[in-house]
């Protein structure tokens, strides 16, 4: 697999992304510069975490005219695997690759802890390998991480299978106190309606070894393989 | 026109008629401007460069000592590790979250000028009691700065701590530290050498913010302080983020001769301090400096601080590199001038010349002063305390339940979780434990990190205090395996005008100093903070000690959580405690007061090799300091962590509040498999390090029985509430 991390001015998972992908998948792994407009062929893209540009307006509301997003665009809607982890979510929902929006955590606080997260759709590219309602321990880190949709929508993406991940805790019940930033329906993370888009604000690039915690977020990356070597062929982005 | 425009500046006449000598002649007002902000107490260090001069700063390990931006070790393979610690005390006391944001972004700069890559952010913070609501505003919007910057440029912030006491109500302590990572051959240091070289600044424009604030870093706050505010810096973490990036590749690429971050004092200090340090002048246009407003005076741009700029000296022939460099980072720059050879920084704006000044006498011209020494009225009359004179202790259970409830004490978790503590996917323990550890993956080992400091301590003795704080912060390190390499310190005081506060100054650098010679820690940087009064009433003497060390085998770290029921819990270390000054005394009689433990050097550092002996051959489980609350406080500590109560018995004899809670230093709880519990005491035996076997892990309480009774005797999970409890409800 060869995944493209794409930097933003102000991305700072870039290099754990990146470090994932190369050094403990022992995948092909690039960075690619915001300004780019024809970044090459790639199996992945992957938005990562950070302060795009600061943040300072809303939380990827000037990522979303990087001169790269026209090229992840259609590289999304050519069908390719798009990732966007934390901040790379809040600019594909910026973006308007993925549905909804994301607030200030409802208790105006950044959070950083563990979490755990339930797969609540384990028939797409990117969690082929989790059993269903397996729960994962993925650490967040934000600020603005609420999700929102209005209830009608939501329900549709209920039906779609569009959302992916819920918090809960360690046993599985979205409960409130699981919930580290308000989002409603305790959710985590939402795909497009062709699953090939997939953005959720738990780092799965920081639960990649048990020495930091866990190790639970390969299953993310090991299913994108998986999925792969199922005999997609890379898409030029 | 003011008679004598010095005496505004800050100046006194003694230092004015200094200057006209070492000039010749009378500066002109641009000039008194740069040697007024260079002269104030923040940049010159005038009243502690003497007592300073004692530290150890050499060691096998040093590659830079103090003088720099930040202290370099190596740690091995051709890696170094670069880190200071920095006070933002008075901007935090008016306008804290600016205040502590810019602190952050002030001690992040000095680490990348270096030619480090920042891997992580430590903080030690004093406020007043949670009681009060202003405190609580104070503390809220500075964890929030905190968490502002560092989140934001992708730092982890790993450990910290924050004390409450009556004595920083109005003037709160931030002090901010950054490690870095490099490789040792990269070090770039804040010289303007080359003539002809070219001078650049690069970063966030220069506008009228900040403008005087290291003069009033200077002085004793009071109620006029509030209108300090402009003298604030506004931070711009992304801007501090770019211009790391940006910072980091010249120096990667070999495109830079010198690099120097602009912080206290502006460009002045930047032009002054890197022509004095490479004995050079410096030519400068002040029309090229880009400007956040039309119409800034000469002396506003020369002191302005506005953060988020970087000085950098180029060879002609890399011009274009560098530039294409800055392009890609979005980051307005400039050529001010190049490197002369005659030792003068000079400036022109619109035309004129305004500046004509040797670096050398701005930068290091300043006069030392030499402060009378006067021992503090109080500090016999509080080391008379007898404890006698106290109500005995009744319950243990409330009293232990009292102290894991009191600020200073319970767990900080609401703190550190609004900080990005994981981010970099290298810490292998963040906040909570006795020091911090992140691996290194250049090399394949890990640095463990900490700050420590106990004002109250030092209050009763500076010079006992001094050592305190050293051996604990080392301690700390040896806890977790590691073995420590060097130290910087921030040293916040009162007035230094004034005798007393003098003589605690001295007796604190004194204690310090002994501490790091027989534990053969070097001093490889580190920052003074004077002023820090309030109408006339200084806070504590409190020197923060940030410590690096290493560990060579990351999967050996220790924790201080208990792991394994059946496991023996054994006291290492020195048998010598005290009520006198403890966390006991103040929490639950109100009292500050009483003589403290005397150290033992000599047991600490065999307590500390022990240690680390220990667990480098994975004989230990856990390993926690005894620090505030004593042994019963870091025992519920042990419980609480590992979710395990234990059950053990104090032997008889001395008083039980003291068994408890009395604090001394050279004190560590470990645990230990029931079978290997014969070989650490015959190592212990063997290292001359006294030991006691306590007991077992186990069970859901925790219990504490001397002769034949349960002096404690609660659950863990009651312990736990209330542990969390009170920092999560002020955070609210």
């Amino acid at each position: 697999m060869k995944a493209g991390v794409i930097v933003f001015p102000g991305s700072n998972c870039d290099l754990d992304a990146y470090h994932l992908v190369r050094d403990i998948l022992g995948q092909e792994a690039d960075y690619i510069w915001h300004g780019e407009t024809s970044p090459g062929e790639y199996d992945l893209l992957i938005l990562p975490g950070g302060f795009s540009y600061g943040d300072y307006l809303r939380s990827g509301a000037i990522a979303r005219f990087s001169p790269v997003m026209e090229a992840v665009a259609s590289f999304a809607a050519a069908g390719g695997m798009v990732l966007g982890i934390c901040n790379g979510f809040q600019i594909l929902t910026e973006a308007g690759l993925l549905p909804g929006a994301l607030y200030r955590n409802r208790h105006l606080q950044f959070r950083c802890r563990q979490t755990y997260i339930r797969v609540e759709n384990n028939r797409l590219p990117f969690t082929g390998l989790a059993r269903k309602e397996q729960v994962l321990k993925i650490p967040v880190a934000h600020g603005d991480g609420c999700y929102y949709v209005p209830e009608d929508e939501l329900a549709g993406l209920e039906e779609r299978g569009q959302v992916v991940f819920r918090y809960t805790d360690s046993g599985g019940s979205p409960t409130k106190k699981a919930n580290p930033n308000g989002s409603v329906s305790n959710i985590a993370g939402v795909c497009n309606e062709q699953g090939n888009v997939l953005g959720l604000m738990p780092h799965p690039e920081r639960a990649g070894e048990d020495l930091l915690g866990s190790s639970d977020g390969l299953v993310i990356f090991k299913s994108i393989l998986d999925y792969l070597g199922a005999g997609e062929v890379s898409r030029r982005g | 026109m003011v008679d004598k425009p010095w005496i505004e500046l800050g100046l006194t006449d003694g230092e004015y008629s200094l200057i006209v000598g070492q000039l010749g002649r009378e500066p002109n007002l641009v000039e008194l401007n740069m040697y007024s902000v260079m002269w104030s107490e923040h940049c010159s260090y005038k009243h502690s460069r003497a007592e300073l001069r004692k530290f150890p700063t050499e060691g096998p390990r040093v590659l830079q000592g103090p003088g720099e931006n930040a202290g370099v070790v190596d740690i091995g393979e051709g890696w170094a590790c670069a880190f200071k610690i920095e006070s933002h005390n008075h901007p935090s006391a008016v306008e804290p979250y600016q205040g502590a944001a810019t602190g952050v972004g002030g001690i992040l700069r000095d680490i990348f000028t270096m030619g480090a890559r920042p891997v992580a952010f430590l903080n030690s913070l004093r406020f007043g009691e949670l009681s009060d609501p202003r405190v609580r505003y104070l503390f809220d919007r500075v964890v929030a700065g905190i968490g502002g910057y560092g989140n934001c440029v992708g730092i982890p912030t790993v450990a910290g701590e924050v004390y409450f006491e009556p004595c920083y109500r109005g003037n709160p302590l931030v002090n901010a530290m950054c490690v870095g990572v490099m490789r040792s051959e990269n070090l770039v240091l804040g010289k303007a050498s080359g003539e002809g070289n070219l001078v650049f600044l690069a970063g966030a424009r220069t506008g009228k913010d900040g403008i005087h604030g290291v003069t009033f870093a200077s002085e004793e706050l009071n109620a006029a302080s509030e209108e300090k505010r402009p003298s604030v810096q506004v931070g711009d973490p992304f801007m501090g983020k770019l211009l790391m990036e940006a910072t980091l590749e010249l120096i990667e690429k070999g495109l830079a001769a010198g690099v120097q971050d602009l912080g206290g004092a502006g460009l002045t200090c930047a032009l002054t301090e890197t022509a004095a340090r490479a004995g050079t002048g410096i030519e400068v246009d002040l029309d090229q400096v880009p400007l956040r407003e039309e119409g800034m005076l000469a002396h506003e741009i020369l002191v302005s601080e506005s953060q988020e700029r970087m000085l950098y000296i180029i060879e002609p022939r890399h011009r274009e590199e560098v530039e294409k460099i800055f392009i890609r980072w979005g980051l307005p720059y400039a050529n001010l001038g190049r490197v002369t050879t005659d030792g003068m920084v000079r400036a022109l704006f619109r035309g004129e010349k305004v500046v004509n000044l040797p670096a050398a006498s701005v930068a290091g011209g300043a006069p030392e002063c030499e402060p009378g020494l006067a021992e503090p009225a109080y500090y016999g009359e509080l080391k008379k305390f007898k404890l006698p004179e106290l109500p005995g202790e009744t319950n243990y259970n409330r009293a232990l339940q009292k102290l894991l409830g009191d600020s200073t004490v319970a767990s900080k978790e609401a703190v550190w979780r609004r900080y990005d503590y994981s981010v970099r996917t290298s810490t292998l323990q963040g906040p909570g434990g006795d020091a911090a550890v992140i691996r290194i993956r250049e090399n394949g080992k890990a640095l463990a990190l900490t700050v420590d400091g106990n004002g109250r301590h030092s209050y009763l003795d500076p010079y006992i205090g001094g050592i305190y704080a050293v051996a604990e912060a080392t301690r700390n390190l040896s806890c977790t395996g590691a073995e420590p390499v060097g130290i910087t310190d921030c040293l916040n005081f009162g007035n230094p005008e004034k005798a007393e506060i003098s003589w605690q100054f001295q007796q604190t650098v004194e204690g310090m100093s002994e501490a790091c010679r027989v534990l053969g820690v070097p001093v490889v940087g580190g920052n003074v903070s004077f002023y820090n009064e309030v109408e006339g009433e200084a806070i504590y003497p409190t020197p923060v000690v940030g410590a690096v060390g290493l560990l060579a085998e990351p999967e050996n770290m220790t924790r201080s959580a208990f792991k394994s029921a059946g496991d023996h819990v054994l006291l290492l270390g020195s048998k010598l405690v005290s009520l006198g000054g403890s966390q006991y005394l103040k929490c639950c009689h109100n009292v500050v007061a009483g003589a403290l433990t005397r150290p033992d050097l000599e047991l600490e550092k065999r307590l500390q090799e022990l240690l680390r002996s220990l667990i480098n051959e994975r004989l230990v489980h856990s390993a926690h300091d005894l620090s505030e609350g004593g042994l019963a406080v870091a025992l519920a500590e042990c419980c609480i962590g590992g979710e395990l109560g234990c059950v053990l018995t104090l032997p008889a004899g001395s008083g039980r509040a003291d068994n408890l809670f009395g604090e001394g230093p050279s004190r560590v709880i470990v645990s230990v498999h029931y079978e290997l519990v014969g070989r650490v005491v015959r190592l212990a035996g063997k290292a001359k390090v006294p030991v006691m076997d306590l007991g077992e892990v186990g069970g859901e309480k925790l219990k504490i029985m001397s002769e034949g009774e349960y002096l404690v005797d609660i659950k863990i999970a009651d312990l736990d509430r209330i542990y969390r409890e009170v920092i999560a409800c002020a955070m609210k």
